[in-house]
């Protein structure tokens, strides 16, 4: 790092650990910050101008793009990446790899529904699809639609993402 | 043969929706795509691009930016080793811009330095000297000999006739049309990035990249570097979906450059921005199309002149020119032609391949004209095209005779029986109108509308091109590894490979290796060429080690390898009861076979546009129903009904992927993707002012895959990548017509189109 941009030093919640931040110019995105300082890369990139969803994160519960927070002003804050999403309830994991690699039913939901083909937007899709089932547990097809219209999705046509996200309504709906 | 039938349904064979070996990983976050590589003591790279559509560089100064704290190199055309310039079909496009910088947002400079900020500091203290000079940007003019030609190697790229049949011929009825498409994005997420690693002794260097085409990148990077193929090892970096926009080279050459100029690891990632600039988009095109028929509406002749702006590189513009000029006719019988093409060359920004290649631009015009046709004998969407359409053994324009099965009809029946989506509810929420939340419709102004479209697409790459692919089956232990460079863009290759080893080795147990450039070229992963091209390698590896296994086990057995097959995950004599499990017969074995699949031989086409140029063809028929508030000029896609000929489904739940998908990027140009030019200068280049699909825009899709086994396809399957988003278009713009009234001739439509 050049003497002319960075030398800040901060610490940043994330995935429940304290992680430091060191020798970090100040300009730098939270999205930055997790994917090229802290080993994250789970948020992507593909805009940087919060029109495409594949940098959503959860910052205190609500889902942001990490793209428009400066990393800086994110101190104090929860926040939760893709690699950070657990499953809080294991008997929805079905099978024995899925259980194995702490997959959330959700994420499992995109691979059997073809959800995911080159997957770029898939981490985003998964945490915005978290975030729409934690706060509203039975939503309309509309529901679902607007959640994720932030997302953008280029290979799928979203018909198998659609198709997801009903998927874990039904089985969370049915083991309640 | 034994009779114990054995459930092979919960084997990932072919026919199965099998999943995504990579799903997992990308579930969680963890698949590395190119952007996600890191690497001890790496450099960032960066571009400097022109600001001018069209200039003369009189001078670049990089004095002050190599100065600058944190940076490592800046390096401009005189430092190219090798050959100046590359391109796919011609090399006429600089690595950077020497003379003349021929578009906005040509490569100029390239500089390394610790962090991306450094890097655009450095950017912005080169100083670049430009003169400014008038931009050729009307193709109709730029073909002209009086204009000035913008390039060494002229403006007009490719002039292409057909003349079939009697050209004089008329028919009772005549219908004409001009059509004008817009230039589409392929907009795929995962932005151009790479790694390179220079050599120890910078005699070499190894680019892990996101490409469609691993060899082919090769060889145009190692000719600029002046390096042997050999020492240019190129790696796939997971790829964040292509759509054609990985084609051409954007940033490799760059980033090798500067690694061996640092002797350090370099990483280079555009942004959405740079993005727009550094790849090739849908060439933009202006169609005259004219129909002659019979009273009863079958078609005579077609008459067109097509005019494609390549803008000021070659790219594909000469390949994507004769798929537009040999598909005017459509999946439909014509006796007589006369077309004229021309690809050009502008200073807009160069275009190539995307989804479709040549052959949406054409469907557009022959699709709008279809429906002309009816209205003019008075018959129905449906049945103008069940009169006209073509089937196997047709004489196509060209003089090629159809071989592959060509099930037209059936596509427009099939679809046609799909049941219509209810009409809109009287208390239906408002995201379902036509502008959804954003500008709310007035229930009372929407209209609803149903329109057709019907297309033809060729399969994998026409003119003589042997785009042949290779793979490799290793076979040890009851695990099968396979070897190939197929690029993995996000369509399914790597589930679909696996699942073609389980059905003809019987075994459960796949390991793909990586793809580089460690084995031959697999050709690109476009075209909708790679289950029939590198599906045929790999199956055919597959074939050739069973054989060796079958000897293997007849000698060790005693039993003539002829009577041998595989059955489930077992070898078993298919007179005897000898049966044992490919696991077991493989232990402490290890069998090896490298297969190449070419495709059978095509032709040039001669100066009238005759010859046996392509190789095979996939049909399909989309039916569109729009709502429109014939007010705000605004449009909501309701339902898209679609029979598509695949030949075979190999896996449904891929299947119906690329259906749906397909069908949103069709979507998308029919109502709102468009790189929007003013005089050479891109206007929009941003997903806040390029707008996308969104899940809010995506129709209800009710698709039906019309299975007839493809006889020349290895595995009975066609490419079902293209035919999704080429007649869908037309389709939605035949819908907003049938509810506005509108004589619509340009896609996108745009709000002003309809209600102005
Ligand atoms: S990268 Fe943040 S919204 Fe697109
Ligand atoms: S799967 Fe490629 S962008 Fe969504």
């Amino acid at each position: 790092m050049s003497e002319s941009i960075g030398n800040e030093m901060y610490t940043l919640r994330i995935n429940g650990q304290d992680r430091p931040v060191k020798d970090a110019w100040v300009g730098e995105s939270l999205l930055y910050v997790l994917r090229e300082r802290l080993e994250l890369p789970g948020a992507k990139g593909a805009c940087e101008q919060g029109e495409c969803g594949s940098c959503t994160v959860l910052m205190d519960g609500d889902a942001v793009c990490s793209c428009l927070v400066m990393a800086a002003t994110a101190i104090g804050a929860d926040i939760v990446t893709v690699e950070g999403l657990i499953e809080k309830d294991p008997s929805m994991a079905t099978t024995a790899d899925v259980i194995a690699s702490q997959i959330t039913d959700v994420q499992q939901a995109f691979i059997t529904e073809g959800g995911v083909q080159c997957g770029f937007c898939t981490p985003g899709l998964i945490v915005a699809v978290h975030h729409l089932l934690d706060k509203n547990s039975d939503p309309t097809e509309l529901d679902v639609k607007e959640s994720i219209s932030g997302n953008i999705c280029r290979c799928t046509g979203y018909g198998r993402i659609f198709a997801a996200v009903e998927a874990v309504v039904q089985v969370r709906k049915a083991s309640r | 043969m034994s009779t114990v039938k054995q459930d092979t349904r919960l084997r990932d064979i072919l026919g199965t929706s099998a999943l995504r070996p990579d799903g997992v990983a990308k579930v969680m976050g963890s698949f590395s795509f190119s952007s996600d590589m890191w690497a001890e003591n790496m450099l960032w790279g960066a571009t400097l691009r022109s600001p001018h559509p069209y200039a003369r560089i009189i001078s670049i100064d990089t004095t002050a930016a190599l100065l600058i704290s944190g940076v490592s190199a800046v390096i401009t055309a005189q430092d190219v080793p090798g050959k100046a310039t590359y391109g796919l079909i011609s090399a006429d496009q600089p690595v950077f811009a020497s003379e003349f910088v021929r578009y906005m947002g040509e490569p100029v400079a390239a500089v390394a330095a610790d962090h991306p900020e450094t890097c655009r500091r450095a950017l912005a203290a080169i100083i670049v000297n430009y003169e400014v000079l008038t931009p050729v940007v009307d193709p109709e003019l730029a073909m002209l000999a009086t204009t000035e030609q913008i390039h060494p190697d002229g403006n007009l790229i490719r002039h292409q006739r057909i003349i079939c049949g009697d050209p004089h011929i008329s028919g009772n009825i005549t219908v004409e049309g001009n059509y004008t498409i817009g230039m589409q994005d392929q907009a795929f997420l995962g932005l151009e990035a790479a790694m390179a690693f220079p050599d120890s002794g910078g005699n070499g260097v190894e680019l892990h990249i996101a490409t469609q085409w691993l060899h082919e990148d090769r060889g145009q990077i190692a000719a600029c570097l002046k390096l042997p193929e050999d020492n240019v090892r190129l790696v796939l970096g997971g790829v964040g979906g292509a759509f054609g926009a990985r084609e051409d080279i954007s940033l490799q050459v760059h980033c090798c450059l500067l690694a061996l100029r640092t002797g350090r690891p370099i990483k280079m990632q555009y942004s959405r921005e740079e993005s727009f600039f550094g790849h090739v988009h849908r060439h933009p095109a202006k169609i005259w199309m004219k129909h002659h028929a019979t009273k009863e509406g079958k078609i005579v002749k077609v008459e067109s002149r097509m005019v494609f702006d390549g803008g000021a590189y070659t790219s594909t513009s000469p390949a994507v020119l004769i798929n537009g000029i040999t598909h005017t006719q459509g999946p439909y019988q014509c006796d007589n032609a006369v077309v004229d093409g021309y690809a050009v060359r502008t200073n807009n920004p160069p275009c190539g391949a995307m989804r479709g290649f040549g052959v949406v631009q054409a469907c557009f015009a022959h699709e709008s004209q279809m429906d002309k046709l009816a209205q003019a004998c008075g018959l129905s969407p449906v049945d103008v095209r069940l009169i006209n359409a073509m089937h196997t053994g047709d004489k196509l324009i060209t003089g090629q005779v159809m071989e592959s099965v060509a099930p037209v009809e059936r596509c427009i029946r099939e679809t046609d029986a799909i049941p219509m989506p209810e009409t809109l509810a009287p208390n239906a929420n408002v995201l379902e109108f036509p502008g959804g939340s954003g500008r709310t419709a007035d229930r009372h102004n929407i209209v609803r509308g149903i329109g057709w479209g019907v297309s033809m697409k060729n399969l994998m790459y026409s003119e003589g091109f042997d785009d042949y692919a290779t793979a490799r089956c290793t076979l040890s232990n009851g695990i099968a590894s396979l070897k190939f460079a197929t690029s993995e863009v996000g369509q399914g290759f790597v589930t679909l490979a696996p699942q073609i080893a389980r059905s003809v080795l019987g075994v459960d147990d796949v390991v793909l290796e990586t793809s580089d450039t460690q084995i031959g070229s697999a050709g690109s992963t476009s075209a909708s060429r790679q289950t029939w091209m590198s599906g045929g390698a790999v199956d055919g590896a597959c074939r050739l080690v069973r054989e060796r296994l079958f000897e293997h086990v007849g000698k060790l057995h005693n039993i003539d390898p002829i009577r041998l097959m595989i059955e489930h995950t077992d070898v078993i004599d298919t007179i005897g009861t000898f049966r044992i499990s490919v696991a077991e017969a493989t232990q402490g074995i290890t069998l090896s076979e490298t297969f190449e699949h070419h495709h059978r031989k095509t032709e040039d086409l001669d100066a009238n546009g005759q010859g046996n140029c392509h190789v095979a063809f996939a049909f399909v028929a989309h039916r569109a129903v729009v709502d429109v508030d014939v007010e705000l000029g605004l449009v909501k896609v309701v339902q898209i009904a679609t029979a598509q000929d695949v030949g075979r489904v190999l896996n449904p739940l891929s299947a119906i992927g690329q259906i749906e998908g397909g069908i949103a990027q069709g979507l998308g140009l029919a109502v709102m993707e468009e790189i929007i030019m003013d005089n050479g200068r891109v206007k929009n280049p941003s997903f806040t002012d390029y707008l996308l699909p969104t899940a809010l825009d995506a129709p209800h899709v009710v698709a039906i895959m019309i299975e007839e086994a493809e006889p020349q396809a290895p595995l009975g399957a066609k490419g079902i990548g293209e035919p999704p988003c080429i007649s869908v278009t037309p389709a939605i713009i035949a819908a907003i017509r049938a509810a506005t009234g509108k004589a619509l001739s340009r896609v996108p439509v745009r709000p002003q189109d309809i209600c102005l």
